[in-house]
């Protein structure tokens, strides 16, 4: 492969996992603030559970992110190999938001944690590969 | 706060494992059949939506986002990823005993590694303690209705 393919093939890889991680880590901050959807539909309906979803600035900022990272996501599947993107996205994307559910979410991401994102990584790029 | 998992929950967690993987498969058929897409073509990304195996992709792609806000909801991000990384492993099965497809070693040693990552998460609480200043995207306290205190009220 030329190296400003290649460029461009990491350089959407890595555009899309970023995208990626943004948004879940701003949908994870906006529903624990939320809270227990199940429980604010039992209280106050779907319509209540949809408001409370849409009325929070995380989750619209997180869907934002999660838009941007659908059409990019399909750029780069149209301009790199699912064999390459597919791995490659999922892998950064599951390191990344370990890491940022440590750092802006404040998770206990524990060693059993840590591991299992380790073994979701090389899992899911044995399966694709 | 509650650490297990009801039946109602663990069928939220395997909605989101199939209706990811059967979404991203259809979008890459999908796109597949669309032919590439450059910069000076981007709007090929919008025709690329008519196309009725991205529509299939999508409407299951939206029902996982539904399935996934619900999940994190109760759970933390690093216990409902594993579970999303899972539909993989259903996608592999599926194409092994139902489209009788050849399975190599290193996807089996993939599965096997998929399998015990849910299992380490799966052993853990679904959700961790977390201090009342720990979340960084918070905004001011929440004040007078019960509506009001649903919302994240960030501050981006």
């Amino acid at each position: 492969m030329h190296i400003a393919s290649r460029l461009l093939a990491w350089s959407s890889i890595g555009l899309v996992a970023a995208l990626a991680i943004a948004g879940e880590v701003l949908i994870a901050a906006a529903m624990r603030k939320v809270g227990d959807l199940d429980e604010i539909r039992a209280r106050a309906g779907l319509g209540g559970a949809i408001r409370a979803v849409l009325s929070s600035r995380a989750f619209l900022a997180g869907a934002f992110c999660m838009a941007f990272n659908f059409f990019a996501m399909l750029y780069t599947l149209s301009r790199v190999d699912l064999s390459l993107a597919a791995p490659g996205i999922a892998s950064f994307t599951y390191i990344g938001n370990a890491f940022a559910a440590k750092l802006f979410l404040k998770e206990n991401v524990d060693r059993r944690r840590w591991l299992a994102a380790l073994f979701v990584c090389a899992g899911v790029f044995l399966l694709l590969k | 706060m509650k650490h297990t998992l009801a039946p109602q929950q663990y069928l939220v967690l395997l909605a989101v494992m199939l209706t990811a993987s059967v979404g991203d498969t259809l979008l890459s058929r999908g796109m597949s059949q669309v032919g590439a897409v450059d910069m000076q073509h981007l709007g090929r990304l919008f025709h690329a939506i008519f196309n009725p195996n991205i529509v299939a992709g999508i409407v299951l792609l939206i029902g996982f986002f539904a399935c996934y806000m619900v999940a994190l909801s109760w759970a933390d991000l690093t216990f409902v990823m594993p579970a999303t990384a899972f539909g993989n492993v259903m996608v592999a099965l599926l194409s092994r005993f139902w489209l009788h497809e050849h399975l190599s070693v290193s996807r089996w040693i993939g599965i096997l590694l998929l399998t015990c990552a849910v299992g380490f998460v799966a052993n853990s609480p679904s959700r961790t303690e977390h201090g009342p200043d720990s979340d960084p995207f918070a905004g001011p306290p929440a004040k007078s209705s019960s509506l009001a205190q649903m919302d994240s009220g960030v501050g981006l």
